[in-house]
């Protein structure tokens, strides 16, 4: 369904995407893990065209992703994008930030929006607290309205650009569990994490991006488990035992 | 000192003062928050010819003084036609100049919108006026907010500017009274504290913003 071929970008000199080729099929999770810097974050916000790359080519369902502003919308109708730091309306409350999309985008009547806004916050283990503006909430709350806000548009994939990276460490597993239940129930997920529990878990293939590079991908459980390439073996030993 | 029967003359006088330089106050603030809000938008429309028109503009108005540009729409409109009273011209001249630092209040505020908001608006499949219109102008709004409050102040004292064109405002009857009667140290002290005076309001209204805003 996503579909990255050959895909160069730098910013200016640096040259952080190199050539990268991968395809994330229907109800796929895959995990994109690596070094920060790595290019991992980068490649997630190409895909829904928040940033351009230079060459090789992006599609979504066989749709290109370009520069062409109609194009891009039709991206975005299909592919969500969940980010580190929430990035939550701060002015308006966790249920107009959930129908924001579907009413302002799709044109969908209010009351109905209002209606699976607040079944999308009880799925996501906030019902009550629809009334609440964002800096009401905790993070971890925070992240779980915007994967409700995101699940709004019906999206056909969700990209996850490190969303446990902005958390205290105790609000990390509710964010998890959320994105578990997303995965159980059939959603293709585009994940960037460090999170190599949930990877090993939840992921049905693990991607290992360095400088820009895919140096590894597999099946999550054995590339986690025996990385064959010297370079996985070394991250994963920092990742796992930062001491 | 001011005896009792100064007070009972001249307070009436600056009083009628002091309503027309609250008139020409709100009137100036109604075209420089519009005006300002136009400038503001159009620099960062992403237009580049929007957008250097409008830099352009305003550090021409801001690198003219307020008094030059008040004589040039008093003295030299009439020569191409256009005839404004003495009201009118305070207002347009006054307006159009504060319009440029309020464009600049308003920029500041759009720019310092975080990014973040943008891109989620964005990955919602908003157009640009939409992000611009649901989620960066209120957001916006209340950054810009104790600035704005700012330069309302120092707008209303250079409503006195207009004197020099004889906008009838309250320094303009100061200085009327003041050179008939030579009574300079009581009156210019209560055209001062006049100003003070209603200056206090706008004063703590801001300060109240600042605390509220400051906050989130």
């Amino acid at each position: 369904m996503i579909a990255v071929r050959g895909v160069r970008k730098s910013f200016g000199t640096n040259l952080v995407l190199d050539g990268i080729s991968l395809e994330v099929s229907q109800g796929e999770v895959v995990c994109v893990i690596g070094p920060s810097g790595s290019g991992k974050s980068t490649l997630l916000r190409c895909v829904n065209g928040l940033e351009a790359y230079d060459d090789g080519e992006i599609t979504v369902e066989g749709q290109r992703v370009d520069r062409d502003a109609r194009h891009i919308v039709a991206i975005r109708e299909k592919v969500a994008m969940v980010f580190q730091r929430f990035n939550l309306f701060p002015h308006r409350t966790a249920l107009e930030n959930v129908i924001e999309g579907p009413v302002y985008v799709k044109h969908e009547p209010r009351e109905e929006a209002s209606e699976r806004a607040r079944a999308l916050l009880a799925r996501v283990g906030l019902a009550g607290k629809e009334n609440d503006y964002p800096h009401r909430l905790s993070g971890g709350q925070q992240q779980r309205v915007a994967i409700a806000r995101a699940l709004a548009m019906r999206p056909q994939a969700i990209l996850f650009d490190e969303p446990t990276s902005g958390l205290d460490p105790e609000l990390v597993g509710e964010v998890l569990a959320v994105m578990r239940v997303l995965a159980n129930d059939g959603m293709t997920m585009m994940v960037v994490t460090h999170e190599m529990g949930f990877a090993r878990e939840v992921a049905d293939r693990v991607i290992f991006i360095d400088r820009g590079k895919i140096i590894e991908q597999g099946k999550a459980r054995e590339l986690l488990r025996s990385p064959q390439q010297e370079r996985t073996q070394d991250f994963l030993r920092r990742v796992t035992h930062p001491i | 000192m001011l005896s009792r029967n100064d007070l009972a003359e001249y307070l009436p006088l600056l009083a009628k003062g002091a309503l027309v330089t609250v008139e020409v106050f709100v009137c100036a603030l109604v075209v420089a928050t519009l005006l300002g809000m136009v400038w503001a938008l159009m620099r960062v429309s992403g237009v580049r010819a929007l957008s250097r028109f409008s830099k352009a503009l305003i550090n021409i108005i801001r690198g003219i003084p307020i008094l030059v540009q008040l004589f040039y729409i008093y003295f030299v409109f009439p020569e191409i036609g256009i005839q404004l009273s003495a009201f009118e011209a305070g207002v347009i001249g006054l307006g159009f100049a504060y319009s440029c630092y309020m464009a600049e209040v308003f920029r500041a505020g759009i720019e310092a919108v975080d990014p973040g908001q943008v891109e989620a608006a964005q990955s919602l499949g908003m157009r640009r006026a939409l992000i611009l219109w649901r989620v960066v102008l209120p957001q916006a709004f209340k950054i810009s907010l104790p600035p704005y409050g700012n330069t309302c102040i120092m707008m209303l004292k250079d409503t006195s500017q207009t004197s020099i064109i004889t906008v009838a405002e309250l320094s303009f009857e100061g200085k009327l009274i003041a050179s008939s009667t030579f009574k300079n140290t009581e009156i210019f002290s209560l055209v001062a504290v006049w100003y003070l005076v209603m200056c206090v309001p706008l004063i703590l209204l801001v300060g109240r913003l600042e605390k509220k805003f400051g906050r989130q």
